[in-house]
């Protein structure tokens, strides 16, 4: 017995010790990115997010990290607003239409969708989907609109925002469709039935009996994929035509842009000096701030939702 | 009686009215969710179809088994990739298969229901999976490789093994809250320790899903490429040593996607490929391994 209890707090112990190191992980990170990133933010303050110069030439330096920021939040919405609506379809196709032998399968291959290493992506991008987009996509809107919608302007080349923004939609819409059926699978039948029963159609219930139930968890669940599409690099690096300082700014759609992770991978190898390497991890701190606060809102609502509602569902 | 009938008439027919266009409106949105279903799977056939079509044209004996040749000159192959890819990602497994079983034994079996420190550890384990990689390349970088002076495998498995470590921890959890009670029990009447049941009931009857949440975890990690630039950096050469760089296929793919030469593009599909067979042999090794093996064998 007294050996059983030794081995009982050795045992606990390991497993308290090995969860605080999961916690510790995250402190890891954060230590990381700042004790990296404080060179360059000492050098040029609070300059370094506002400006917009990239200049690594020795004795004339001067980084600005503003036209990355803006290029990561266009890149990351655009495909927000085409992978979410296009998301929420296949998750109330799979939840709320399909039969089970037709949801199974279809939730198999998203999930497939998902598991495809995002490199594979970007190969595939570069060399086959990028003259789908420009030829199908942007040439048209491009002839249709380039005289009045200055977001139309230039000539579409695809490599730029737009096409890293539709490939980000491509991405992320596997993990928020599976997030939100997730979601929806908790809402109570009877919702559903109660719906049913004064008469709607099934569309009808859907908006009126389902998505009101867990809103929360489906805003938490585009939150995760805005999340994913901010903080992915290599595919971005590979499509969004990787220009630097000012002209990163995009001034329309067909823009080449750059985003912050795309420059970290861009340059990271070729960094000239201290001063340098440092603003390029000062990046990876922005980026850091950002996924971290959409995350933890994610999380929260997410979690909220599920909990709630299989309490609900239990009674 | 007349103008009633009338009325009657009228209401009939907006109703009917307003229900076909209910109706309209439903059959709308269902094709439309048919629509995007089919969307998303157009992708997923273009990829697989062009990694195979391009890729299997580029691999041959030499392309597995030797080092890159001159730039541009299309001889030579990506084994270094393929061997460090291994190093790299059984190296990062190793640090992080036990330590996200035993935190996930934590949660599901030691943690205190409504704890603070369970729900932190939860918690942020969630948010770091959602961290992006290169973020976490930086780990690497600043912790490793500017402490070695070297760019290095220990950088790259690090890296890789903080972004394995939530993925197991969550897999394991959940498995292990779906074991029954009764089993818990049934060991504890018997006098064993928490230790004990713990190890010797409740994991090997959660092996499986275990198991399975790691092999999810190391495909997961096995396609990165953005923490490897800053960690492990890539070169032409075979495994020089644990402090050493070292080559992967997801740098190799880039890094030969971005090279002007057809030649070139060539290998990046090879590669693209091989590193799809590697993770599919791995998925498809551990469904043989699981059904071969029923879950309560290791209890008898």
């Amino acid at each position: 017995m007294v050996r059983n209890k030794k081995h009982d707090k050795l045992f606990t112990g390991l497993v308290v010790g090995t969860a605080a190191y999961t916690l510790l992980m995250v402190g890891l990170v954060a230590f990381s990115v700042t004790k990296g990133s404080l060179d360059i933010f000492m050098e040029e303050g609070i300059q370094f997010i506002t400006g917009s110069d990239w200049n690594a030439v020795e004795g004339r330096e001067s980084f600005g990290a503003y036209p990355y920021i803006i290029g990561t939040l266009l890149s990351s919405a655009i495909a927000l607003a085409i992978g979410l609506p296009i998301s929420l379809a296949i998750a109330v196709f799979i939840s709320e239409i399909a039969p089970p032998r037709i949801g199974t399968p279809l939730s198999f291959i998203t999930e497939l969708l998902a598991a495809v290493p995002s490199i594979i992506y970007g190969l595939w991008a570069l060399f086959v989907f990028r003259f789908w987009v420009r030829d199908i996509i942007e040439k048209p809107l491009y002839d249709a609109f380039h005289g009045y919608l200055p977001f139309f302007a230039k000539t579409p080349f695809g490599l730029d925002i737009f096409t890293a923004g539709i490939v980000l939609a491509i991405m992320i819409i596997p993990i928020i469709s599976s997030i939100c059926r997730e979601v929806m699978r908790v809402v109570p039948d009877s919702q559903r039935e109660a719906a049913y029963s004064l008469g709607a159609t099934r569309w009808e219930t859907v908006r009126t009996a389902v998505f009101p139930y867990v809103k929360s968890g489906l805003v938490g669940a585009s939150m995760l994929g805005l999340g994913r599409a901010i903080g992915e690099t290599i595919l971005v690096t590979m499509i969004i035509g990787n220009v630097i300082g000012p002209n990163a700014i995009p001034t329309s759609f067909f823009s080449q842009g750059q985003t912050l992770s795309s420059l970290v991978a861009n340059e990271f190898n070729e960094a000239s000096s201290d001063l340098h390497l440092s603003a390029l991890i000062a990046l990876g701190a922005i980026l850091f701030i950002l996924t971290m606060g959409v995350n933890i809102v994610a999380r929260l609502l997410v979690k909220k939702k599920i909990k709630v509602s299989s309490g609900a569902k239990a009674q | 009686m007349n103008s009633n009938n009338n009325y009657r008439d009228i209401v009939q027919e907006t109703v009917t009215k307003k229900y076909k266009k209910r109706l309209f409106v439903n059959k709308l949105v269902t094709i439309f969710t048919v629509v995007c279903v089919i969307a998303a799977i157009v992708p997923l056939c273009s990829i697989l179809f062009e990694v195979i079509k391009n890729g299997i044209s580029a691999i041959s004996f030499e392309f597995l088994t030797q080092p890159q040749g001159s730039i541009g000159s299309g001889s030579g192959g990506i084994a270094p990739a393929i061997q460090g890819t291994i190093i790299v990602v059984g190296l990062a497994s190793l640090i992080a298969a036990p330590i996200g079983i035993l935190t996930g034994i934590y949660l599901s079996e030691f943690a205190k229901e409504g704890g603070a420190f369970p729900y932190l550890v939860r918690f942020f384990n969630d948010v770091l999976t959602g961290l992006p990689s290169i973020v976490i390349g930086i780990v690497g970088y600043v912790l490793i490789v500017l402490a070695l002076g070297s760019f290095s495998v220990l950088a790259g498995s690090l890296s890789l093994s903080i972004i394995m470590i939530p993925i197991v921890v969550r897999v394991t959890e959940e498995t292990l809250k779906i074991v029954p009670h009764s089993l818990r029990e049934a060991g504890y009447s018997l006098g064993l320790s928490k230790a004990k049941v713990t190890l010797r009931i409740v994991v090997p009857a959660a092996k499986n899903g275990i198991l399975t949440g790691i092999v999810i975890a190391i495909s997961r990690i096995a396609g990165e490429t953005a923490p490897l630039i800053m960690t492990i950096l890539g070169t032409s050469l075979f495994f020089s040593g644990i402090t050493g760089p070292v080559d992967a296929l997801p740098l190799r793919i880039w890094r030969l996607a971005s090279q002007p030469y057809e030649s070139a593009h060539a290998f990046g599909w090879g590669s693209a490929l091989i590193l799809i067979l590697m993770i599919l042999a791995l998925s498809l090794g551990l469904r043989y391994f699981v059904q071969k093996r029923s879950p309560f064998k290791g209890m008898a």
